[in-house]
């Protein structure tokens, strides 16, 4: 018996970690250092229908026990996605989550109708919640009504489960997670960053080029994982948590909460390895809370 | 290949005002081959600060399996690294990027290396790699100030070597393109490394010279998959932007939008 694999729509994850998109662009960098088919799953940098170039740098600011970013989902495109990096992708063993984004409802239509046939993608990660760009990204996902309106219209052309990936900068996420619910969503990844900033203290100006910027990292954990708790008890899709988790035990932690897997971000910035440290240190762990199988854990903290 | 280890402080002091030289020793200088690549140090064990910090190769002795690094302790991790005693470890992963093309350079070709500042130290491996292979390097180091030079006899060793500063407390008065523009020598290629402004000076006055730059910018990963530094291409170059830390550091003139 695999006492880590979890099955959740569209992935039979063989263990619930995974790194987050964004943190792990399409896996060739961390293939040089690991063999990929360890983790549960990948996802992939968010992939618009057009190439993107990104914001102007600085782009990325430290702070404290976290870091601030403003990439601005620079990407290949839709096409190069699919022909190069996912096609590249499938020598490993491992199902490939892909985040989508765009600009207006068609975009995202157009990418996920299109990504979700690869061979290696099982899910896709509806990105509503991107903070860094003018438009699309987190507009769609700060109002209920427009995000489950996406939602759907993504859930008609995707031929594989839809995960919708939330934003922490709102009033009530909960309301977002049972409209995208509502609307057929598969799953729910949460949480996108919070929207921060900071200044160069001589000049009183933004250190990040496009003023603010996504915070992640340990600094954001307590907030993810309030928000994984909450939405846990409104909804009955599965979670996929993530917002600062660095150690095996902060994986405990967000499945306890109610998350059915975890994906790791910023930390992989800091120890490229993380992801492989995490999932060999998970047995032992389970030992130590004289628990058989990581399944157990999901929404401990409910119970 | 690209490692991770916790490496030991074998040496460790202040070379010039806030300048610090640290020789960290193991198996990770087995993987350092070309001058110029970076290593991403984790100053800490804690969350504080949370990233690493590049800092380019000054040298590497694969005999003994140590390597230098010099770095200015100016800002919150630098100054924590300052702190490191000799014995303590250093979480190290590299070496990163791509150094400089030494194959540029062929036996009994004169070439020169222009540093500035923090700039300087990857240039000292690089020269005597040049050295070794009989190519006469001619050394500019720019500094703001007398009492922030370093490595003037040690770059005096390896060939010609000039010194310059801002304000004129040590060697010439100016900048680096002060000196270079009185010297007499005609050189086949260039290798830079320093702040932009020289980076471009260096560009203008040499349009038709081979010529290596070196660059920086403010770094996630280090690996090439944040997408944290990425810098803008020319016209003349085929793909829209490269990475400072995967593609570069190090970039053939004229491949860098500066």
């Amino acid at each position: 018996m695999n006492r880590l694999a979890i099955e959740i729509p569209g992935l039979s994850l063989k263990n619930p970690i995974m790194p987050a998109s964004g943190c792990f662009g399409f896996g060739k960098e961390y293939a040089k250092l690991y063999d990929l088919s360890k983790l549960g799953a990948i996802m992939i940098k968010a992939t618009t229908l057009e190439t993107r170039l990104g914001n102007p740098t600085p782009r990325v600011a430290e702070t404290a026990s976290g870091m601030l970013n403003a990439i601005g989902l620079q990407n290949p495109g839709l096409e190069k996605v699919i022909a190069e990096e996912l096609k590249w992708l499938e020598q490993y063993e491992v199902p490939i989550i892909a985040n989508v984004a765009g600009t207006l409802t068609e975009d995202y239509v157009e990418v996920a109708k299109h990504i979700s046939k690869s061979k290696n993608v099982k899910a896709l990660e509806l990105n509503i919640s991107c903070p860094n760009v003018k438009c699309g990204g987190i507009t769609f996902g700060t109002d209920a009504a427009v995000a489950a309106e996406l939602t759907a219209a993504v859930k008609a052309v995707s031929e594989v489960p839809v995960y919708v990936k939330l934003s922490p900068n709102v009033t009530d996420i909960g309301e977002i997670a049972r409209a995208v619910e509502a609307a057929g969503a598969d799953g729910i990844t949460m949480i996108n960053t919070l929207i921060g900033m900071r200044l160069d203290t001589r000049t009183g100006k933004p250190v990040i080029a496009n003023g603010t910027g996504g915070l992640s990292g340990p600094a954001v954990k307590p907030v993810a994982l309030r928000m994984v708790y909450e939405v846990a008890k409104q909804v009955s899709i599965p979670i996929i948590g993530m917002g600062g988790i660095t150690t095996v035990d902060d994986v405990i932690d967000f499945m306890s909460a109610g998350a059915s897997a975890v994906a790791v971000g910023t930390a992989n910035f800091v120890d490229p390895f993380v992801c492989p440290n995490i999932i060999e240190q998970l047995p032992e762990k389970l030992d130590w809370l004289g628990l058989n199988h990581v399944s157990e854990l999901i929404g401990r903290s409910h119970r | 290949m690209i490692r991770q280890e916790r490496m030991r402080v074998v040496k460790h002091r202040e070379i010039a005002h806030n300048i610090y030289e640290m020789t960290l020793i193991g198996q990770l200088v087995h993987e350092m081959k070309s001058p110029g690549q970076f290593v991403h140090i984790r100053v800490s064990d804690s969350y504080e600060p949370l990233l690493r910090r590049p800092i380019s190769i000054a040298s590497i002795d694969r005999e003994t399996l140590e390597f230098t690094i010099i770095y200015r302790a100016e800002g919150r991790g630098t100054s924590m690294l300052a702190t490191k005693n000799i014995g303590d470890e250093v979480d190290v992963l590299g070496p990163l990027g791509n150094g400089f093309p030494i194959d540029e350079a062929a036996p009994g070709e004169t070439v020169v290396l222009v540093g500035g500042g923090i700039g300087v130290p990857p240039l000292y491996e690089l020269s005597k790699r040049l050295v070794e292979k009989g190519v006469k390097p001619i050394h500019i180091l720019g500094f703001q100030t007398k009492e922030v030079v370093f490595y003037e006899e040690l770059f005096g060793e390896l060939g010609e070597t000039h010194v310059v500063t801002v304000d004129g407390t040590h060697g010439h008065q100016g900048f680096v393109t002060t000196v270079l523009a009185g010297l007499k020598t005609d050189f086949s290629t260039y290798f830079t490394c320093g702040p932009t402004a020289m980076l471009v000076a260096m560009e203008n006055m040499y349009p038709d010279k081979k010529g290596f730059l070196s660059f920086e910018e403010r770094m996630g990963c280090g690996l090439g998959a944040c997408f944290a530094c990425v810098c803008k291409t020319t016209e003349q170059t085929a793909v829209d932007y490269v990475k400072v830390c995967s593609d570069g550091p190090v970039f053939a003139a004229g491949v860098v939008h500066i």
